[in-house]
């Protein structure tokens, strides 16, 4: 569990944006992910939480390189120790290395093609990648979809004649056929219903122990998140606010944006009475992000400090890193453990 | 059987024996099932189940604006105090372009939506949208019906009214537009508002927001809500009682601690145990519920759960309709594990 598998250092991502009232100006630039840094241990399972809009999917999406980064390096440990600046790789020396790390998609409606069987679906990643017969890719697909829950006799069907959730088992059989080592996982279970949802949190949790998988779970669900992570960061407005292991961070938040966001999850306890916090307003507009520290507009703990200073992110406590400058003075609310599971 | 003891309370809106089926290339969708249920005035409602059980179709029927496709039948009975010429009126009996209906839709009967940006027109500005139900409901003077309008604006704490109203629905983030159209649902003061997943497509926090903004409105103007929604954590937070559906059938009604604390149906138990909750850990595995939902094509007279369902009985729960049976007062679910009629034959 201690070997690193990626190193991400100060990624920093810019859009531009046109402005449409003036033809010939300068094209403004929106700063989406801002000097991003944290290690992902192999075997881990970091999440990523925010709003829409806080640059998670972008980060996930620079990190497969679906996307390059404006700057800044992510370093993948190869299974021999070698250190790999991933994002500088090119033609074979990329193809040879991207394999390893998959990635999921939020809707399992628009991320397959309906054009596709689905065994050519799950098929194609080993195709375009090993020179294979083709008695060896029907064995890999045939086990593959074994592995994730798929009935082997529907396999040369549509994917329209599938469910939702039997569709995400299609993506999840696409990602892991090529044996990555690490998958994102773009708010892979979103799009589903509940009790679909639970099937296929327990499937990617089986599939992590029995082939040692590193997830980065890109998700805006708190309860998720607690269920399926080892370690969360909290990103707002393109920056990591909070990083820690799950435990520390839902029972003690250091910063107040994870603690009006875990106020704010509807709990399914009628009786459940807590002092909810309602964060007023709304995420700033990233194009003119406040000054300071970009939380000062709704945060209720705010000072002069706050509004002219920008806090780094700091180690606070153990594995628990935050930024905010009253860390250590504020008692923020966690969450309780589960003391009202009657059910 | 126990019988329900009536409630001495007239409802607002009785749906009684809703039945919604649509004509497939391979058949007959059975989408609502016989549905019925009660909305008192100032509680709320909350109907609750996956994709495609039909909570949405069973909403929308009440104001008649399903598809033309959906041939429905039952009775949805109106109590209205205020005026005599609407009490005791069924809905569904009424033609779904008629004058009676559309004085009530939007007037006495609101809805929201759960997306924003489709349900609003792109072309007219968000005042002129909100003014147009209330120049058709409450005034004919344009003047007096800005005011109100504004008004409205204000009581759903959007800020700088003279601005907002004047502005397109695209200028408005996605919280906004939602307080915009909880104005304009609320602007004839309707006794019942039609709310179907007004959160899905908010943030956490911008959930939050919206959430309190209709439970202050509820206590201030006295209406009852009909909640459509997946999340059982809204359910909980918001709801008085609750109707769980399952394939276009309500396989149990409770108030809502009856629900949460007392469940019975093994679909709402499932449904409360596959949920990921705040303060689970990690090791802990999710108790789902295998299988997917079964499309209500031409079925045959069974327990639609039985496939999934862990207390299946065979020979009993899919060769015969599921009877509803009340184990209190204000509980009742679809279940032969609670069925008398079961025992009966067992003896």
């Amino acid at each position: 569990m201690t070997k690193k598998i990626l190193n991400v250092e100060n990624i920093n991502k810019y859009f531009q944006v046109k402005s449409k009232k003036a033809l010939f100006r300068k094209p403004a630039s929106v700063h989406v992910l801002n000097d991003i840094s944290f290690e992902l241990l192999e075997g881990e399972t970091l999440s990523i939480v925010g709003e829409s809009g806080c640059g998670k999917t972008t980060l996930g999406r620079c990190l497969v390189r679906g996307m390059d980064a404006s700057s800044g390096n992510v370093y993948y440990h190869t299974e021999d120790g070698q250190q790999i600046d991933f994002l500088k790789l090119k033609g074979k020396h990329s193809k040879q290395y991207r394999r390893n790390i998959q990635m999921i998609f939020q809707d399992p409606y628009s991320s397959l093609s309906p054009r596709m069987s689905v065994f050519d679906i799950i098929a194609e990643p080993l195709i375009a990648n090993f020179k294979l017969s083709k008695s060896e890719v029907e064995q890999k697909v045939m086990e593959i979809a074994e592995k994730t829950g798929l009935n082997v006799n529907y396999l040369q069907r549509y994917p329209h004649a599938f469910s939702g959730g039997q569709r995400q088992r299609i993506a999840i059989a696409r990602a892991l056929i090529m044996r990555p080592r690490l998958i994102v996982c773009d708010e892979a279970v979103s799009a589903l219903d509940v009790s679909i949802q639970a099937q296929i949190i327990n499937l990617l949790k089986d599939l992590q122990e029995q082939f040692q998988i590193t997830y980065i779970f890109i998700s805006h669900d708190l309860s998720i998140v607690q269920n399926i992570s080892d370690r969360v960061a909290v990103m707002h407005l393109g920056k990591i606010v909070e990083l820690a292991t799950t435990e520390s961070l839902f029972s003690s938040p250091k910063h107040p944006y994870t603690e009006a966001l875990m106020s704010a999850v509807p709990q399914p306890d009628p009786e459940l009475k807590k002092s909810r916090i309602i964060l007023e307003g709304e995420m700033p507009n990233p194009a003119n992000p406040p000054s300071g520290c970009h939380f000062h507009p709704r945060c209720a703990y705010k000072t002069e400090k706050c509004v002219q200073q920008a806090p780094e992110l700091r180690q606070v406590a153990d594995n628990h890193f935050t930024a905010c400058h009253y860390a250590e003075e504020l008692n923020l609310q966690g969450v309780q453990d589960e003391t009202a599971s009657a059910i | 059987m126990t019988t329900q003891a009536a409630r001495t309370e007239q409802p607002l809106l009785s749906v009684q024996d809703l039945k919604i089926q649509i004509q497939m290339d391979n058949g007959v969708m059975h989408a609502v099932d016989g549905v019925d249920f009660d909305i008192y005035k100032g509680k709320t409602l909350g109907l609750v189940g996956e994709s495609g059980c039909g909570k949405s179709l069973t909403s929308r029927s009440i104001i008649s604006i399903n598809p033309k496709e959906c041939e429905t039948t039952g009775n949805i009975v109106y109590h209205s105090e205020s005026e005599k010429a609407l009490n005791n009126l069924n809905l569904l009996s009424l033609p779904p372009t008629g004058k009676k209906i559309r004085s009530i839709r939007g007037r006495k009967i609101a809805m929201i939506f759960q997306e924003p940006m489709t349900a609003f027109s792109p072309m007219y500005t968000i005042g002129n949208q909100i003014m147009e139900a209330i120049l058709i409901h409450r005034t004919k003077d344009k003047k007096e019906a800005k005011k109100i309008a504004l008004e409205m604006l204000a009581k759903v704490g959007i800020s700088d009214q003279e601005k907002r109203f004047d502005q397109y629905p695209h200028e408005f983030s996605g919280g906004m537009r939602q307080r915009a159209m909880i104005s304009m649902a609320l602007s004839c003061n309707p006794e019942l508002l039609i709310a179907d997943e007004p959160t899905t497509a908010l943030d956490v926090t911008i959930q939050a927001q919206v959430l309190e903004l209709m439970r202050e409105l509820q206590k201030e103007l006295g209406m009852a809500i009909l909640l459509v929604t997946h999340d059982l954590g809204i359910i909980a937070q918001m709801c008085d009682e609750v109707a769980v559906m399952y394939l276009g059938k309500i396989v149990e009604q409770a108030p809502v601690k009856e629900i949460f604390y007392n469940p019975k149906h093994p679909y709402t138990k499932g449904l409360l145990k596959s949920m990921p909750r705040l303060g689970g850990t990690k090791s802990k595995r999710l108790d789902s519920i295998e299988g997917s939902v079964p499309m209500p094509i031409d079925m045959p007279p069974m327990c639609g759960f039985y496939e999934r369902c862990k207390d299946r009985i065979e020979g009993v729960c899919n060769t015969k309709a599921v009877p509803k049976t009340y184990i209190s007062d204000q509980h009742s679910v679809r279940c032969f594990l609670y069925s008398d009629q079961l025992e009966g034959e067992a003896q």
